[in-house]
């Protein structure tokens, strides 16, 4: 169950630890190239990228813990993050998780048991004017209201 | 009322579908600032012209552009390389701009970074963007590679002989890293902890080098001051803070967004005319001039304009240009504990006072509110506040504080004698007198369990 870079991906890793005047400061973007491959970041792949970067893997699992951002392992299909902070509650960041919790039968930081869906809370995601942002893996859908969340739901599902 | 006569400069072209192109670029005459900039003057003459147009940061502070870009100590007293990061974090609550340069003009800020490198002697420079944004970091990772084919990137950049190597940083959620020695940290490799300053950045920076940190928006707006010149730049807008400015205005208006104008147009002019009004009617309660950091400020002072040195004057700050606006069905403490959450969430834990007061205020502002406030709240609550400011190693402990004590401070911030009484209402009737959270204190910390033992009555 050991985790290693696809040869690709492995390149694409030492072309971008050449962009640094010191190796670990290619762990940031070897974790992103890790979750990309994987899905999501677990400590078979954090070991591996300590020995390419000559860090500890005790270091590796230290900044990996500090940002909220990486999917972590038994993170659903379709991550689907909500905004709630000021603005977007402003604007009924409440309702649309509870509704998004409703229909998709979890609470906060929860995974369906299909393993489509996780749902979480998080904080501002630089979309205010555009609130209720909720950002679905790398897409944004914005402009959210709790009557738009059945629709946001099948869409998803048609996706996969 | 109507807009002023202003023709967009940092949008003008983001705004146009499909010019975030090379080719667009070009056609407009795109890389000519930077090829004047490097082949036609000296650095310190690109660094006068920036101090001349009067550019102030956009990223929080509103510190003095071409100011901060003269720190830089010269070669002989620190040699070894320079490093200039550009501050794509934009995390600020209200805040939502620069990732509208980035996905809608992406030459214009890797124009202004070379611009930017060439003034401070920095062969490297790295965008550091916010992880959540991906669209925007894959539009600028594709604008990096066509600058690097055609020339404007590279060991010979525009054919001046000037090496300018860019790399797009991605992060990976944490606000911190928006402070700028916390982002340093996080581009080197490490949890994103801030640093003691000094030694600032200018001197001691990323990787041990003197390094320059401006916000995306500061970096697009460099191309313009050397292309139509610093006169131009300081008749934008009112003469002592000037240039063009994107506005983002969310919360209870019409039509929330971003919006570019000059430099110091009013609070009114922004909701009014731009915005489209306050949505549904309602009156005004609040304003939150320029991102959840900022004193809170009341409905009179809508006719201040938007700007450092204007708004100052009314106990608060531009900060990074997000207003948010608040409507008359808000509940101050309600809204206060979200942004209290925030930063209890942001906190990066290296600071006691920051660490636990964060979390404290937070949890005294969602006891008040779920009915559970006592007598001695307001000054408890003060005295944390206090211990806040000014004792940590970066400023996310006072970002937190200001807020509280603009609506709880009246001696230090006069508007705090308008929102006071509706704390002070919360405690006196042991419940939300607008009924936002019903349920009795009691039965709260039943259900959801987060009120911290210590404050429990
Ligand atoms: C907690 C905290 C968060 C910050 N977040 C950001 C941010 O997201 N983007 C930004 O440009 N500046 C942010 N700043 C301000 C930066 O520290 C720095 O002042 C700024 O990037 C300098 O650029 P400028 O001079 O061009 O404004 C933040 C500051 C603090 C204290
Ligand atoms: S003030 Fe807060 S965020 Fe800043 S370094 Fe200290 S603990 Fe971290
Ligand atoms: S508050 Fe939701 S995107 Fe900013």
């Amino acid at each position: 169950m050991s985790f290693t870079f696809t040869p690709e991906r492995r390149a694409k890793l030492d072309a971008l630890v050449t962009r640094y005047p010191k190796k670990q400061a290619a762990l940031l973007p070897a974790l992103r190239l890790a979750e990309e491959q994987a899905g999501c970041i677990d400590f078979d792949a954090m070991e591996h990228i300590a020995e390419i970067l000559d860090v500890s893997p005790a270091k590796v699992l230290g900044v990996f813990t500090f940002y909220t951002h990486y999917r972590r392992p038994g993170t659903g299909k379709f991550l689907v993050q909500v905004c709630a902070t000021l603005p977007c509650a402003l604007r009924g960041a409440e309702s649309v998780f509870d509704r998004l919790a409703s229909e998709l039968g979890i609470g906060q930081d929860e995974t369906t048991k299909d393993g489509m869906f996780t749902l979480k809370k998080v904080e501002c995601l630089a979309s205010c004017g555009s609130a209720v942002c909720v950002q679905v893996n790398d897409d944004y859908y914005e402009n959210i209201t709790a009557d738009k969340v059945p629709d946001l739901i099948r869409q998803l599902k048609e996706k996969k | 009322m109507s807009l002023p006569a202003y023709e967009p400069v940092l949008l003008k072209y983001a705004n146009q579908r499909g010019m975030h192109t090379l080719e667009a670029y070009l056609a407009h005459g795109g890389y000519g600032a930077a090829k004047k900039a490097l082949t036609t003057m000296k650095p310190a003459e690109v660094i006068q012209a920036v101090k001349d147009s009067g550019l102030r940061g956009r990223g929080g502070a509103g510190f003095p552009c071409g100011m901060k870009w003269s720190f830089v100590p010269p070669p002989d007293r620190v040699p070894g390389p320079r490093y200039l990061c550009v501050n794509a974090d934009e995390s600020e609550p209200g805040t939502f701009k620069d990732r509208y340069i980035m996905e809608g003009d992406p030459h214009e800020l890797l124009e202004g970074i070379i611009i930017a490198c060439y003034a401070i002697g920095a062969n490297t420079a790295y965008i550091y963007i916010r992880g959540e944004l991906v669209l925007a970091a894959k539009i600028l990772e594709k604008a990096v590679e066509e600058a690097y084919r055609h020339g404007a990137l590279g060991p010979n950049a525009l054919g001046s002989g000037f090496r300018v190597d860019c790399t797009v940083h991605r992060g990976a959620g944490a606000y911190i890293c928006g402070e700028e020695t916390g982002l340093l940290s996080s581009l080197e490799g490490g949890r994103g902890y801030p640093r003691i300053k000094p030694p600032f950045p200018a001197v001691v920076g990323a990787f041990g080098h003197p390094t320059i940190i401006n916000n995306v928006e500061t970096i697009a707006n460099v191309p313009h001051i050397i292309e139509r010149g610093a006169a131009w730049f300081k008749s934008v807008g009112p003469s002592d803070d000037p240039g063009p400015k994107i506005y983002c205005i969310s919360g209870h208006v019409k039509k929330p967004g971003y919006y570019e104008g000059p430099m110091g147009i009013t609070i009114r002019s922004l909701i009014h005319d731009y915005a489209g009004g306050m949505m549904d009617e309602r009156p005004l309660k609040a304003i939150i001039a320029g991102g959840s950091s900022c004193p809170w400020i009341a409905p009179d002072k809508i006719d201040t304009p938007l700007g450092f040195e204007s708004l100052k004057k009314v106990k608060t700050m531009f900060g990074s240009a997000g207003t948010i606006i608040l409507n008359d069905s808000v509940c101050v403490v309600d809204a206060m504990w979200n942004i209290l959450r925030f930063y209890a969430h942001e906190s990066c834990g290296q600071c006691t006072p920051c660490r636990e007061g964060t979390g404290w205020l937070a949890q005294i502002f969602e006891r008040i509110e779920k009915g559970g406030g006592r007598e001695d709240d307001i000054a408890t609550i003060l005295d944390v506040c206090d211990n806040m400011r000014g004792k940590t190693i970066c400023v996310l402990s006072d970002a937190a504080a200001w807020p509280v004590q603009s609506i709880l401070d009246v001696k230090n911030y006069p508007d705090a004698a308008i929102f006071r009484p509706e704390v002070e209402a919360h405690i006196r009737e042991k419940k939300c007198p607008m009924g936002k959270h019903a349920p009795a204190f009691k039965e709260a910390v039943r259900q959801h369990g987060r009120i911290s033992p210590r404050l429990v009555v």
